[in-house]
């Protein structure tokens, strides 16, 4: 009987609205029993000065492989998330081929169970060959395990195909993820269409864009009663859209990337292709609309948005350059350093964003501290201090533009399954 | 080796910027005193006619990922006007489409002891990129849609050297403001010294958004006309539009071609200016072109004084 005994630590369950010291005992894989005040235990984790929390869940990174290993391995993205604090990671399969097939479900799964440092859930093509035209086999799809379906970064243009699939995955209860972006008003944009892209003489993109596909599609959610979540929403339109429909029952969510939050396209500025986003970092009052809409629920959850590419991709003309920054080893301590320290939001509040609100968006049985359940948490020094450096990331890619930023608050270990891992602020700098 | 004048080797002391890369972030003194420097040259190399050898023993290099003949000739010319060597290269297209780099084709460039770099590149940002990157002084001759600081200069030094002054001037840039980099480095260069600017063009083109610069923003060249000192006529910038911004090249003319009929409402002096190349007939017609108002090929010499006086100030 394997026990794990994690005393003395500040506990954090936002599923239950619990903040507070105590500790906790973990056996055989779940959480045994809060308010353990002795224990005999094979382990023992002293967590004063530490926040306990469940393990993190990531609604939007991409994966790489098979197709762009030069990016990242499912390998190095599982340590990655392991680092970075996340036990679950929802996987949005931006590969060669395409995640369409039962085999290249599995073929994910296979690797991801292999490597073993974080569980990672399987979002497969909504079209077949991701090319927006028929409907992918979604029912042998989730028998191999996808938990939710959809094209990634190109969004489903075509509304026939969409309002099927919504309404085909009502059978299975699964969600589409879309990200909402009409093509062709972002064709051949670079950034946020406002001032900014207008001093700097880059193409834009409109926030209208966003908001005319989020509008088709809530429509299309409401009328077909489907599971709708927009990923990684970034316009003040949006968050109001989405805030309108949910108020009318629409079965909708949304997360927003945790670079939204904190960035602005003032950092355009500075040419850096590292700032060069899908969507595009938006102006100062569509943060602060995304602050809002996560305050008051709108928005259900922040995700870290991963997006590695190789350096020698990143070192190209700003309108060459993909986009995409990569986010998990960097988004909780982004969270504490941006918006915890600064008061935007409380601990609570973050945490609620990254573990049960995505737990809900997928209706998995995480994100919990409850008696009973999985035992998947994050042990976060929120005062741990580091610096971003290639050096201290495990990423194949090193596609931020934090490096040289000093951060503070980190993960120091996960617990995956009822196994203690160690995570960033457990590894000195190397 | 003829002397320096001793204003020109104060002006170098005092100048503290290793690149010109935007007119956005220079002073009105700045720009006042590239100017100055650039009237001094002009004189002193008899209208740029005869050569210098201020700079001897340095080397301008010109990197043009675009083509360009005008401005490419105008800052070879102007090295050489300063005794200074020059090298060529062209490199059409972007680090994609060569499989190099731009910052490994600059460094390759960079390693043959170069002391200015002038880049122009079809991606905004690509010099101030390359200046972060390079031990030499870069010069930015075009990137994309967002300045070409020498040819905001030139129009400026152009208007002054016509007018007398910038302040209290009222200038209009007409045409396609949204791709033109000689738009935003005139507004920059122009708002800074005090002069009126007004953006006139077609509202998919002239955006309302420079309301919040200062500039006034008009889509009725009849109206604006008779309150202009000076016209600054820019092409349309056909290849970098994604969709065709205005129904046809015909509807176009008709709006906002400067031709005779116009010019009878304008204000008696009016300098008519043009960065080129111009299209005929379009922009303007060939009677304006070529007529007492046009200052098109003043420009064109001044532009090598102004450019002298760049690589003048960046050179130590």
């Amino acid at each position: 009987m394997a026990r794990l005994w994690i005393r003395d630590g500040r506990v954090i369950d936002p599923a239950s609205g619990e903040d507070r010291q105590t500790s906790l005992l973990i056996e055989d894989g779940r959480i045994a029993a809060w308010d353990v005040t002795s224990a005999e235990a094979e382990q023992v984790v002293d967590a004063r000065g530490l926040i306990v929390a469940p393990g993190l869940i990531d609604l939007h990174c991409e994966l790489r492989e098979p197709g762009f290993e030069e990016d990242e391995t499912i390998h190095t993205l599982t340590r990655a998330a392991q680092r970075g604090g996340f036990t679950s990671v929802v996987c949005i399969p931006e590969t060669e081929p395409p995640v369409d097939t039962q085999a290249g479900v599995e073929f994910i799964r296979q690797k991801a169970g292999r490597a073993g440092h974080a569980r990672v859930l399987v979002v497969a093509c909504v079209s077949k060959n991701r090319e927006g035209r028929e409907l992918a086999e979604i029912g042998m799809l989730v028998e191999a395990g996808a938990v939710a379906f959809s094209d990634g970064s190109r969004a489903v243009q075509n509304s026939e195909l969409l309002r099927r699939a919504l309404e085909y995955c009502l059978m299975f209860d699964k969600p589409i993820f879309n990200h909402p972006e009409v093509a062709e008003l972002s064709h051949r944009g670079i950034m946020h269409e406002g001032l900014v892209s207008l001093v700097l003489g880059l193409p834009g993109i409109p926030p209208e864009a966003e908001d005319v596909m989020t509008s088709r599609d809530l429509r299309l959610a409401e009328s077909t009663g489907g599971r709708l979540h927009l990923l990684s929403i970034s316009t003040a339109g949006s968050v109001d859209l989405v805030r309108r429909a949910k108020s009318r029952g629409v079965r909708v969510t949304a997360d927003v990337s945790v670079a939204h939050l904190v960035f602005t396209d003032e950092k355009l500025r500075t040419f850096d292709s590292h700032f060069k986003l899908q969507p595009p970092l938006r102006s100062a009052s569509d943060v602060e609309a995304c602050l809002e809409g996560l305050k008051d629920g709108t928005i259900d959850a922040i995700s870290s948005g991963h997006a590695p590419r190789a350096r020698e991709k990143k070192m190209l003309e700003l309108d060459v350059a993909p986009p995409g920054m990569i986010g998990l080893e960097t988004t909780l301590s982004m969270v504490s350093t941006y918006l915890v320290r600064t008061g935007r939001l409380t601990w609570i509040e973050a945490l609620e964003k990254l573990t049960i609100g995505p737990a809900r968006v997928l209706g998995i049985p995480r994100g919990t501290l409850a008696v009973g359940s999985v035992a998947d948490l994050v042990l976060i020094d929120p005062d741990y201090e580091w610096t971003v450096e290639p050096s201290r990331l495990v990423s194949s890619s090193a596609n931020t533009p934090l490096l040289g930023s000093r951060l503070y608050g980190a993960a120091r270990f996960v617990v995956l399954d009822g196994q203690l891992r160690p995570a960033l602020a457990a590894t000195n700098g190397s | 080796m003829d002397a320096v004048p001793r204003d020109l080797l104060r002006a170098r002391e005092t100048w503290r910027h290793r690149h010109l890369l935007d007119l956005e972030r220079l002073t009105a003194e700045e720009l006042t005193a590239i100017l100055d420097v650039a009237a001094v040259i002009k004189q002193e190399s008899d209208d740029c006619r005869r050569k210098l050898s201020w700079l001897a023993g340095r080397t301008v290099a010109n990197l043009f990922f675009e083509n360009s003949t005008r401005t490419r000739t105008s800052f070879s010319l102007a090295a050489r006007r300063l005794g200074a060597d020059t090298v060529e290269f062209s490199a059409s297209g972007s680090s994609l489409s060569k499989g190099e780099t731009f910052v490994d084709t600059a460094r390759n460039i960079e390693a043959m002891n170069v002391d200015v770099m002038v880049v122009r590149h079809g991606t905004p940002g690509t010099p101030h990129l390359l200046a972060q990157q390079l031990e030499c002084s870069v010069i930015n001759a075009g990137d994309g849609a967002h300045e070409h600081p020498t040819q905001g200069l030139l129009d400026i030094f152009t208007i002054r050297e016509r007018c007398g002054r910038i302040a209290g001037l009222t200038i209009a840039l007409v045409g396609d403001i949204a791709h033109s980099r000689t738009a935003r480095s005139n507004i920059w260069g122009l708002t800074k010294l005090g002069a009126h600017v007004i953006v006139c063009g077609p509202s998919t083109l002239v955006s309302r958004g420079w309301e919040k610069f200062g500039v006034e923003v008009a889509y009725d060249l009849d109206e604006i006309l008779p309150r202009c000192d000076v016209l600054n006529l820019l092409r349309i910038q056909f290849e970098r539009q994604a969709t065709r911004p205005f129904p046809s090249v015909r509807e176009y003319a008709l709006l906002y071609a400067m031709d005779r009929r116009r010019l009878e409402r304008a204000k008696p002096g009016i300098v008519i200016m043009a960065p080129g190349p111009i299209n005929r007939g379009v922009e303007i017609t060939p009677d304006v072109a070529d007529g007492p108002h046009s200052v098109i090929l003043d420009q064109v010499t001044n532009g090598l004084a102004v450019r002298m006086a760049v690589l003048w100030l960046l050179t130590r």
